[in-house]
């Protein structure tokens, strides 16, 4: 399987910090997996994932996404990518509709057009398309965003982040604030998306039996990786006798203290 | 079409739906005009006209359809950083164009907006019976699109410096406003102290304002008494400034963006 990802002894120090907040990181990620960075909260992976996805430069090492340098082909690297931010970036100003025509536009899907009635079929096609897999109806695709719930916005940024057919997802956080039910919702979602379409999710998240599903977990800590490899070989090596990702996930987090 | 192309036109698109269902920005769009028209220029039309030779209200009209121009395009540009604080701008950000490609959009979407909103500054000068030259005022007006550009490359270059939403309320009107007077929105510059002299030529907003109105007055008896310098060499300094101010501010705005 070719890697998708690879990282290379990642450093990020922020301007006036003494310490980099991402030491000397190296990880892979191969076509298709399901690759999940956990840590606590300012271990370093927001910032690694806004350096994956081009929104922050790095202090040095090497990173290439499909094969590309996201320093010297940046905007290629974009043009592979899709990000659900773990704060929602949707338009509130602009309907459901108009949040993802806006986005088709800047991706150049599709010509412009100031009203979805004058938007090739294609485009209605696909839109009809996505947004009935997650529920969302015509009525809910002509409603602000602000008048969708949570867990609306959230798939529709999926949808949108969708249309371009990216071939890796980033997903920093993505159920945040979201009730049990749309949080499985969201899921079976991008369980499906993955299967069909075999795109490879990065995910990052506080809710660690999202990650069980995963191919490989990063367990990163104060910047540096203190664990790395399966959910399986996490639990195995770390505690044997825990049987959940979550409990021993904490007992790597403890032990590394 | 151009993917580029393509992007700049969803991003002006998107600027001008804001606006028309924004009621309370068109609402206020009537207000600094009526201010600065209908209470300043009457009262300055009234108590000092007489000595300058000129007609005060009508000076005063065509400096506030040019400050409006610029000055709505460049907070529409500084609305940047808003979209920063609400997380829509990583939606552009992590698109595939590049930031002069959204910086353009952004530019040419909010100039469309300041176009609408001089709806309202017209609007008044008929009601106010302004003795506007409408034909001549007609057949300047796109050159208001220059202005306009000039205001939102003037934002770009002080966005690029913001660090949220709360510092650009701070920063815009201190940048803005003075330039009011160093422009000579509503009151006349051709003789000015020497360290006024300077600041006015400093401040952005005098070339929009100056090249308005050697448009309109060319030709006329006063246009000796009202106008700074010929339409062709304010032209000459505007292209210069958004050149100057666009390559920086973007400069500075992705390097802030990047290398934080």
């Amino acid at each position: 399987m070719a890697n998708v990802i690879e990282v290379s002894r990642l450093i990020k120090r922020y301007k006036n910090s003494p310490d980099p907040s991402v030491n000397n990181v190296s990880f892979a990620v191969g076509s298709g997996e399901f690759f999940s960075l956990l840590g606590p909260n300012g271990a370093g992976k927001t910032t690694t994932i806004s350096i994956l996805t081009t929104t922050l430069s790095k202090t040095s090492g090497l990173v290439k996404i499909a094969g590309l340098d996201i320093d010297r082909q940046s905007s290629a690297v974009r043009q592979k990518i899709g990000i659900i931010f773990q704060n929602p970036s949707l338009d509130p100003n602009l309907t459901a509709e108009e949040n993802v025509r806006f986005h088709a536009a800047l991706y150049d899907l599709y010509p412009y057009r100031p009203f979805y009635s004058l938007m090739p079929t294609d485009y209605k096609n696909q839109v009809t398309h996505l947004t009935s897999i997650i529920g969302l109806t015509a009525s809910d695709l002509s409603k602000p965003v602000k008048a969708l719930s949570g867990g609306m916005k959230r798939k529709l940024e999926i949808v949108r982040s969708l249309m371009h057919q990216p071939q890796i997802l980033f997903l920093d956080e993505p159920t945040s604030g979201l009730d049990p039910l749309s949080r499985k919702n969201l899921w079976d979602y991008l369980t499906q998306i993955r299967k069909s379409n075999g795109t490879t999710i990065f995910l990052t998240t506080h809710y660690l039996e999202e990650a069980e599903n995963s191919d490989t977990v990063c367990i990163i800590k104060s910047g540096k990786i203190v664990a790395l490899g399966s959910p399986g070989q996490n639990k195995k090596n770390f505690a044997g006798r825990h049987t959940t990702l979550e409990s021993a996930y904490l007992k790597i987090i403890q032990d590394t203290n | 079409m151009n993917h580029e192309l393509n992007a700049i036109i969803a991003i002006a698109a998107r600027d001008v739906t804001k606006l028309l269902r924004d009621r309370m920005r068109i609402v206020f769009s009537f207000m600094f005009p009526f201010i600065f028209i209908g209470i300043l220029g009457q009262s300055l039309q009234a108590n000092v006209a007489s000595s300058l030779g000129f007609n005060i209200l009508l000076f005063t009209f065509v400096g506030v359809l040019a400050q409006t121009l610029f000055q709505s395009t460049a907070s529409g540009l500084i609305s940047l950083v808003t979209d920063r604080d609400s997380d829509f701008a990583q939606e552009l950000f992590v698109a595939p164009i590049s930031r002069y490609t959204i910086l353009t959009g952004k530019i040419l979407g909010e100039s469309l907006v300041s176009s609408l909103l001089i709806i309202s500054i017209l609007f008044l000068g008929v009601i106010m019976r302004i003795p506007i030259d409408w034909f001549r005022l007609f057949l300047i007006l796109p050159a208001g699109f220059i202005a306009c550009l000039l205001g939102g490359a003037f934002g770009v270059l002080i966005m690029s410096n913001l660090s949220g939403t709360q510092s650009a309320q701070q920063v815009f009107p201190f940048v803005i406003f003075p330039q009011f007077f160093l422009a000579g929105v509503f009151n006349p510059i051709t003789k000015l102290p020497p360290v006024l002299y300077i600041l006015s030529r400093i401040a952005p907003m005098t070339y929009a304002v100056d090249f308005l109105r050697g448009l309109y007055y060319l030709g006329k008896p006063e246009y000796s008494k009202i106008v700074l310098h010929s339409p062709l060499f304010n032209l000459f300094i505007i292209s210069i400034l958004f050149v100057l101010y666009l390559v920086l501010g973007t400069y500075l705005l992705v390097s802030r963006e990047k290398n934080r």
